[in-house]
């Protein structure tokens, strides 16, 4: 578990702390590209890589044609050919028709060639609801991509993380699910100047409590911490563990908490089945067990469809006003 | 206003040496020599051998699943048109040309055989794995020669696929990146005239495959594809166009004369006729001829050859059979370019505990036994 991050003023948003991690890898790297829908010309639909083509010419800023599964494959190709693609998709949602390379070729590439030919690709782009983009723009894909195994998947919660986790990635041998967030692009943080990477599989202590352990990942860490101060208000006071990846899991930072508090609630943005919710609690009743207070909880959105209509997403996702009433159910208070 | 015509093409099919072994000696030129078509002829009736032994190796137990490759031995001619520095990028389906641009023969069978380090490919040849899921590699072969190009290395890369690919998303988005892109690639659509069980009037109502091509702007072709000599030309034809930026699909005629894979009997779909009729078409018979009326092969040359087959092909099951098999615990060394802990404890304790449980519980106290144990 990580606590410590580099003091600054500077404040940039998340978009521009993904783009500094890009460039930056791309200025030490020259193996490093980046392929997708209108990253180029256009600047990237959401602006992520605004001013890339300029510094880096149309041979490392590419744009695709509209062909999910087409630029997935080709940039598979091209880390086996020995380049570090990054591919953007415009939102985790147009994955899915890439399903196919991105979930049966590249994490099974290294298998499927007896360890010879490993995959050092990085596919990022917007995962998540709440931008009233209706069910099938809507996809948060961590639950379902989460099974499969072979590749890591980062989640950042704000933009330090964003550019510390995406550094992280691109220099990663293996395949690297990078899920971002539309919701989070604007919003501002804190980012040094200076160097620094954030290693995978480090869990990062957002707020420190003895009642109960909040574990979270991307967005909804966000909804933690303001459930969180809510909650302080009454006295009750949480962990809050920031999961930075989902793969790997950082089950001993989460075991070690649940052993302090006795109670664990878990918030992820994915649907409940199967979740990176439901790995958590079963990761923590296969070892820590004993130290349950009180029966896991978990906060998920809603088993249906993502809503359009904005009250409705809005109930739908997970928010402060479930969280703050989850940890009081494990503390008997509702 | 007179209607006038946006777009008109035509699609060319090359045939140079005939069913009889007769050859048009014109398109031949600058082709093959008398010495690469002997050699040519015995690869593929090695191949052919290969084959059979494949395929009584899986009757025998000893092979999980293996698709015949009998029939379409004529590919063999495409690793002579390229270059050492190109790629294959395989299906499974081209053996005869694998082996050539020189992968050891052995590897194919470890790989049916159940072992991935079949899948490895020797450093210094460029070829991915073979892909197994119809569609799939495509894209690779757009990539890698993308790549190539990207890095500026003089590579052009082959892919092989059957008629049926053509059916999947994969194959359009792989030609029309390969077009946008002007990558270095060539297409080689493997018609041999069945999916599995689906006929290829099933697959597609297009006269032929070549013209899915032209809507992507690639150079197309139809040749036959039981024919060294043509599928050695379009070949060699393709490699120019592709260093010029202009990717090539080229459709080879040609038939499975053996079943799908040997999980298939095609006894229960396909006529016996059609069957027989493709026998006579078979690229292994008119190479014979063909030789035969140089006065290149005699029948005392063919006993010779097919005596050299045998230990041959005998030399490589030894060889595939001859593999150290690998540890149960290897599956989980190829998941990562380093092992994770948590794989690494799953692989350590697979044999005393289930994926998932934790052997090391935290408990505050002893567990309270069943009664049944107490």
């Amino acid at each position: 578990m990580t606590t410590a991050m580099i003091e600054t003023t500077r404040q940039i948003q998340y978009r521009e702390a993904l783009r500094e991690a890009m460039s930056e890898e791309m200025r030490a790297d020259k193996r490093v590209f980046l392929l997708g829908e209108e990253v180029a010309e256009y600047n990237g639909a959401y602006k992520i890589s605004q001013g890339m083509l300029d510094e880096f010419g149309p041979k490392r800023i590419i744009d695709s044609p509209i062909s999910e599964n087409g630029f997935a494959g080709l940039g598979i190709a091209a880390a086996m050919h020995g380049l570090r693609p990054i591919i953007e998709f415009m939102s985790w949602s147009f994955s899915l028709v890439a399903a196919d390379q991105i979930l049966n070729n590249a994490p099974k590439m290294l298998y499927m060639s007896g360890g010879q030919w490993g995959c050092p690709i990085v596919f990022r782009g917007n995962d998540g609801a709440g931008g009233q983009l209706a069910s099938t723009h809507s996809w948060c894909v961590e639950g379902l991509f989460a099974n499969v195994p072979g590749m890591h998947m980062a989640i950042p919660s704000c933009p330090y993380d964003a550019k510390g986790l995406l550094k992280t990635a691109i220099r990663c041998n293996d395949p690297v699910f990078f899920l971002e967030s539309e919701r989070m692009l604007g919003d501002k943080g804190p980012v040094p100047e200076e160097e620094y990477t954030i290693p995978f599989g480090e869990a990062i202590l957002r707020a420190e409590g003895d009642d109960c352990t909040l574990v979270s990942f991307g967005r909804p860490v966000n909804f933690c911490i303001e459930a969180m101060v809510e909650l302080a208000k009454e006295e009750i006071s949480c962990d809050v563990l920031d999961m930075r990846t989902i793969r790997p899991l950082d089950i001993d930072s989460i075991v070690r908490s649940v052993k302090k508090t006795g109670r664990l609630v878990v918030v992820d943005q994915s649907w409940p089945f199967a979740s990176p919710a439901t790995e958590v609690i079963t990761q923590v009743c296969e070892r820590a067990f004993d130290y349950l207070d009180h029966q896991p909880v978990r906060v998920n959105s809603d088993d249906v469809p993502t809503p359009y209509a904005k009250e409705l997403e809005q109930a739908y996702l997970p928010h402060k006003g479930k969280i703050i009433e989850a940890v009081k159910s494990t503390l008997g208070l509702v | 206003m007179p209607i006038k015509v946006a777009y008109q093409a035509t699609i060319e099919y090359m045939q140079i040496l005939d069913e009889q072994g007769v050859l048009d000696a014109d398109l031949a030129r600058d082709t093959l020599t008398d010495d690469q078509v002997v050699m040519l002829y015995e690869h593929m009736s090695m191949c052919r051998r290969l084959d059979e032994i494949a395929f009584k190796l899986q009757r025998s137990g000893r092979l999980g699943t293996y698709p015949q490759n009998m029939g379409q031995e004529a590919i063999a001619s495409v690793a002579l048109a390229a270059r050492k520095q190109d790629w294959m990028v395989p299906c499974y389906r081209e053996n005869a040309a694998l082996f050539l641009h020189g992968l050891p023969p052995e590897k194919i069978l470890q790989h049916w055989m159940g072992d991935e380090r079949g899948n490895q490919i020797p450093d210094g040849l460029n070829m991915l794995p073979m892909s197994i899921p119809i569609g799939t590699h495509m894209l690779h072969a757009a990539g890698i020669g993308w790549a190539a190009k990207l890095r500026g290395i003089d590579q052009v890369a082959f892919t092989f696929f059957g008629d049926g690919s053509t059916s999947e998303g994969d194959f359009h988005e792989a030609c029309n990146f390969a077009g946008v892109m002007e990558a270095p690639v060539v297409f080689f659509c493997q018609n041999n005239g069945w999916a599995i069980s689906t006929p290829r009037k099933k697959q597609t109502r297009a006269e032929t495959f070549a013209q899915k091509g032209l809507a992507y702007g690639l150079k197309v072709r139809q040749v036959d594809g039981n024919d060294i000599f043509a599928i050695y030309k379009a070949a060699q034809e393709a490699i120019v166009d592709a260093k010029a930026g202009k990717p090539t699909l080229i459709e080879t005629l040609t038939y499975r004369l053996g079943d799908h894979t040997t999980a298939d009997d095609a006894r229960r779909y396909r006529d016996s006729d059609e069957l027989d009729a493709a026998k006579k078409k078979d690229p292994l018979i008119r190479v014979r001829k063909y030789l035969e009326s140089k006065d290149l092969w005699s029948a005392d040359l063919e006993d010779a050859m097919v005596e050299r087959n045998k230990v041959k092909v005998d030399d490589i099951v030894a060889r595939a059979t001859n593999i150290e098999a690998p540890k149960t615990s290897d599956i989980f060394d190829a998941m990562f370019a380093t092992t994770p802990p948590e794989l690494a404890r799953q692989r350590d304790t697979m044999h005393t505990h289930s994926l998932g449980q934790f052997p090391q519980q935290e408990t505050l106290s002893n567990p309270t036994p069943h009664p049944a144990h107490a």
